[in-house]
């Protein structure tokens, strides 16, 4: 065989496989997720005016679930849109949105004034930006202990099991707080996350205004000085596998991820009486937070995570979206506008069974009314 | 054949073809010098280009006689001349691309990574926190450097023995029809996604070895590389198994072609000495296939030191604040699983910077290796 | 040399030739026994994606249709978006590296002194530790931040580049540096200039070890995640243009699928039922990955075996 064939049928395979790919595109542009059992398909079809178009977003990976159901939903009922959403972590959502890689970023923390990000997002936008909180994501204290399907922890308590001073589950203070239940000599496996998470920090945030004096590391969204005791675990899939296989765990992880992983989760005392996780709970727990805006429409909350009321489930992330109050792209602008128009209204509905808790009335009429400025 | 120069003379024109190949071997390599005035025997004959063609097959020489007539031997300007430079110019200008490329990625990494090094509070060598979240940076890179080596000298001490003797079995043991489906299937471990060798390592092997660990623990606790730390499952053990078969295609391929390319004449002469088929691989294959299968292995080891998203998922995190752990069945983070973790939430240069300088050292790491490899190899080769 | 050492005795007649034949035996024991120790991860490991893997691509639509609006809690969606996806980034990417990994093992092997030889063996051994996910923070760094480009498959593809270049120029390398020098000085004797005697003769003559660096090296590259995740976004919509928005790929499709691996309890018709769509997703897709590897490797052997010398 010849040099020259040689090299030819290898330009060929090269160009073979570029043809190839190229000619798979036909036709399948369609709707192609026809879905036999599809959740909650409560896809609005009168809220949002649709705009088409493509967009891409990317950030929390707390949002993800959330954001996978409405684009769906969206997509069904708007078919010439196409949004995709990558659930990449929240500072790759920000850098990624502050370097116009992406139209929109979905955060588990509001743009941080003083990191410059509030500024530069500003820059790139042309205008302020805004956080609009849209996703609120409960944080479930999840536990795996044979026979114990019911269990009250408080906030110095969590801290001991996580710091490693608490190291069975027949501790004095784990029983004195649940009489009834019928604890083992079990020890206690911590995990917590490995991956830089907002998760975490909001785990964190929590524990140091309940327990100064007990979590006293600077809450971070690395869970590295934290001191935890116990194994990280790459991702909330990560800890809620290791929760589920391991006899005695415990951790932190989003309430989907315990809903999804059909894991125990621990009744919250902060002092007015143990609180069940629920969607309600968590909303009352969103709604009591402030708004502590940036100016204009933006809609950053303030959340007291030491907040005694009762109902109200205290450990809660809430993401938001990070969009421009004005794109410099109109159709762009239009796009976000009538996604978000959706999600803030009818895609609440969806978000129960999946984890969430939709938000409260009073923030989500506060939030409709800032998507509707968006241009 | 006609008589041209002494070295074409000493060929009798009968072993012209494919016998040559096996035939006398000249001593010294030429060095092929760019320089013209090379060695005698370099003649530059633009005639031969058309006739070493494409319909001939490649490496079998023409014998026809007009070829060599000696009104060429003074052409300076054919297309052989020519084709040497290009070749050459083409050559050392893709060599010259990759130091350049090396070059801004090792500046890139230089320019992010030194402020956050010099604004280090700690020793960034040997100090064991990691606080880099805030305005001032405090980290040190030793539990990384320690679980990153750990690891990869875990997965080389199970992979390349068990390599050699996977290339010796197809290259010298196994019938043809065997050898060839079990050396595809090892290919075929390559193709495995990393992420699939992380999901497989934790869920499925991990519970697997674990009694082998805890046995091992127990019998051996007392050395400090066999103590339980309570980690079950996402230890370096088992990380550095997962690394060993996720090596071990790399390694056999390459020690499966450098035996196959042993020379027959060196196992014939081994053979005809009455060697056994053991002291035919000791005397002839082994000594032959050592600097390819040194290639081999540095390529594994490349790949185990920064392999990320499988050890990501494997790796338990532990907290560094206790004692320094020196144990295979405790967790940790390597340099890659630790970017890798993070990634996702850099959110200031500095921070990143942090990150980066670990990248750096992770960098260091594998040439300082490669390097001694290398020095290993060449070594060798000037004794035998 | 090593004839040399043989040469000092005849070894037929060398005493102690039971305790020779009783080494040999060993030796072949633990030959055999590796070889059967190294079939347990991988029998094993092959098991696990093909018995979970398989259901998947053969259920209807996985090679016709993508994953647009499926969502963990349902079934059904294809892997087309990704296959595509990874066929143009990974031949993007072995379009560029080949030529430059041959280019540089040739100047290594039969061009290469001095120190410009020396740099370039330092920087291919430095190349080959570079953690996938630097290889894509400083394509990042060059494309994005400095030259203010869109992420795009492209870029993937580059950063896939720097991480194939090492494997194929190591394995070049060493075959071609086992061409033996009769070869070579064969050629030159009969007159024929270097360049052709390297196109024509020394490269066949190591095409099939070259080949297997090639495959080895699209192995590598083909299944690589941290690239995807920086220099480009998945998405889970048909997307053919490798120089323009978000696309998907296997490895990409993989992680997608990975966070919610675990089983799934949704609530249907108020019961609640554990359902794991897409663990089976993950699985098909890393088993696609695999069949598309193979694909490519057989086609490479094939070529190889097509084109070799005949001595």
């Amino acid at each position: 065989m010849s040099i020259t064939t040689r090299t030819g049928v290898l330009a060929g395979l090269a160009a073979g496989a570029i043809a190839l790919t190229g000619c798979g595109s036909s036709g399948t542009s369609a709707d192609a997720g026809a879905s036999p059992d599809g959740g909650s398909s409560s896809a609005g079809s009168s809220s949002a005016a649709c705009a088409s178009g493509s967009l891409k977003a990317e950030g929390s990976t707390a949002q993800k679930n959330a954001m996978e159901q409405w684009i769906k939903d969206f997509q069904a009922t708007c078919s010439g849109t196409t949004i995709t959403y990558n659930g990449t972590g929240s500072g790759a959502g920000v850098s990624n949105f502050i370097a116009k890689q992406a139209d929109f970023a979905g955060s588990d923390s509001a743009l941080d004034p003083a990191n410059g990000e509030v500024a530069k997002a500003a820059a790139v936008c042309g205008s302020p930006a805004l956080n609009l909180p849209m996703v609120t994501g409960p944080i479930a204290v999840a536990y795996k202990v044979n026979g114990v399907k019911d269990l009250v922890l408080t906030p110095k308590v969590i801290t001991r099991i996580f710091l490693g001073k608490i190291t069975t589950w027949n501790d004095p203070a784990i029983k004195a707080l649940n009489a009834n239940a019928s604890l083992p000599s079990t020890p206690i496996t911590v995990f917590y996350r490995s991956d830089s998470s907002g998760t975490t920090q909001n785990f964190e945030k929590y524990l140091a205004a309940n327990d100064p004096a007990g979590f006293t590391s600077k809450p971070d969204k690395d869970s590295s000085k934290a001191g935890f005791a116990g194994q990280g675990k790459a991702g909330s899939q990560g800890v809620q596998q290791a929760i589920g296989s391991t006899e005695g765990g415990i951790g932190y992880v989003e309430w989907s991820f315990a809903v999804s992983g059909d894991l125990d989760t621990a009744r919250v005392d902060n002092g007015a009486g143990p609180v069940e996780l629920t969607a309600d709970s968590a909303a009352a727990a969103v709604a009591a937070a402030k708004v502590a805006s940036n100016g204009g429409k933006d809609l950053t909350l303030k959340l007291d995570y030491a907040a005694r009321a009762s109902g109200a489930y205290p450990i809660i992330l809430v993401t938001y979206e990070i969009v421009c109050s004005k794109y410099a792209d109109p159709k762009v602008g239009s796009l976000v506008k009538s996604f978000l128009t959706y999600t803030a209204g009818d895609g609440q509905a969806a978000l129960q069974d999946l984890g969430y808790a939709p938000l409260p009335t009073e923030i989500q009429t506060q939030v409709k009314a800032a998507v509707e400025s968006i241009s | 054949m006609p008589k041209e120069t002494p070295m074409i003379d000493r060929t009798p024109a009968d072993t012209a073809g494919p016998g040559r190949m096996a035939g006398p071997a000249v001593s010294d390599r030429p060095e092929p010098a760019p320089d013209p005035s090379g060695p005698a025997l370099r003649v530059d004959r633009p005639v031969v280009v058309p006739v070493v063609g494409s319909s001939q097959p490649a490496g079998i020489l023409p014998d026809q006689e007009p070829v060599f007539g000696a009104g060429s031997l003074g052409g300076r300007t054919g297309a052989g001349r020519f084709g040497d430079r290009v070749l050459a110019g083409l050559s050392s200008g893709a060599g010259a691309f990759l130091v350049l490329l090396i070059g801004l990625v090792t500046v890139f990494l230089v320019i992010r990574a030194l402020p956050a090094i010099t604004s280090d509070r700690s020793n960034f060598l040997t100090a064991r926190t990691w606080d880099v979240g805030g305005d001032t940076l405090d980290f040190g890179v030793l539990p990384l450097l320690w679980v990153t080596v750990l690891i990869s000298l875990v997965a080389m001490a199970l992979a390349v023995p068990v390599a050699i003797g996977i290339a010796l079995f197809i290259s010298q043991y196994a019938p043809a029809r065997v050898a060839r489906p079990v050396a595809y299937v090892i290919d075929l471990l390559a193709a495995i996604p990393s992420i699939i060798y992380g999901v497989w390592g934790i869920a499925v092997l991990a519970p697997k070895i674990q009694p082998l660990a805890d046995l091992l623990s127990r019998r051996a606790g007392w050395f400090p590389l066999f103590a339980d730390h309570n980690v079950r499952g996402g230890t370096i053990f088992t990380g550095g198994v997962v690394l060993a078969v996720m090596i071990l295609p790399i390694i056999t391929a390459i020690g499966r072609d450098v035996f196959e390319r042993t020379p027959r004449a060196n196992i014939e002469a081994a053979w005809a000495l009455g060697a056994t088929r053991w002291e035919v691989i000791r005397l002839a294959v082994l000594p032959y296939g050592r600097p390819g299968l040194v290639s081999g292995a540095m390529l594994g080891l490349g790949r185990a030191l920064g392999e990320t998203i499988a050890i990501t998922l494997i790796l338990s995190k532990v907290s560094n604040t206790g004692a320094f752990s020196f144990s295979i069945f405790n967790g940790g983070e390597t340099f890659a699983s630790k970017i890798a973790n993070n990634a996702s939430e850099f959110n200031s240069p500095s921070q990143t910077g942090a990150y980066i300088a670990a990248g750096l050292v992770l960098f260091v790491l594998t040439f300082a290796v490669n390097a001694a490899a290398r020095w290993v190899v060449n070594r060798r080769k000037e004794f035998s | 040399m090593t004839s040399a050492t043989i040469s000092r005795g005849s070894l037929a007649a060398a005493p102690g030739t039971t305790l020779r034949k009783a080494k040999d035996r060993l030796a072949t024991t633990v030959i055999y026994g590796c070889f059967l120790l190294a079939l347990v991860p991988l029998v094993w490991l092959l098991w696990t994606v093909l018995s979970r893997g398989l259901a998947g691509i053969l259920g209807s639509g996985w090679f016709t249709s993508s994953q647009r609006g499926v969502t963990y809690r349902e079934s059904g969606g294809g892997a087309l978006h990704a296959i595509v996806g990874t066929l143009q980034q990974v031949a993007l990417c072995t379009v560029i590296s080949v030529p430059i990994a041959l280019l540089v093992a040739i100047y290594l092997v039969e061009y290469g002194r001095g120190p410009l030889a020396r740099a370039t063996t330092f920087m291919v051994d430095i190349l080959t530790g570079i953690p996938s996910i630097v290889a894509a923070l400083f394509i990042y760094a060059v494309f994005v931040t400095t030259l203010s480009g869109q992420r795009a498959g492209w870029l993937v593809s580059l950063a896939l580049v720097m991480l194939m270049i090492p494997v194929v120029v190591r394995t070049t390398e060493e075959m071609l540096r086992l061409v033996p020098d009769e070869l070579r000085e064969a050629s030159y004797a009969l007159g024929v200039p270097k360049w052709k005697t390297i196109v024509k003769i020394v490269l066949p003559t190591a095409m099939s070890g070259i080949m297997t660096g090639i495959v080895l090296g699209v192995a590598r590259v083909a299944g690589e995640t941290a690239p995807l995740l920086v220099l480009v976004g998945y998405s889970p919509n048909d997307n053919n243009n490798l120089f323009s928005g978000p696309q998907g790929s296997l490895p990409g499709m993989i992680k997608d699928q990975f966070g919610n691996l675990g089983s799934t309890t949704i609530l249907r018709g108020g019961q609640k039922v554990s359902v794991h769509y897409a663990a089976d997703r993950m699985w098909a897709a890393a088993l696609t990955l695999i069949l598309l590897v193979m694909a490519l490797n057989l086609l490479a052997r094939l070529i190889a075996s097509r084109s070799k010398v005949s001595s």
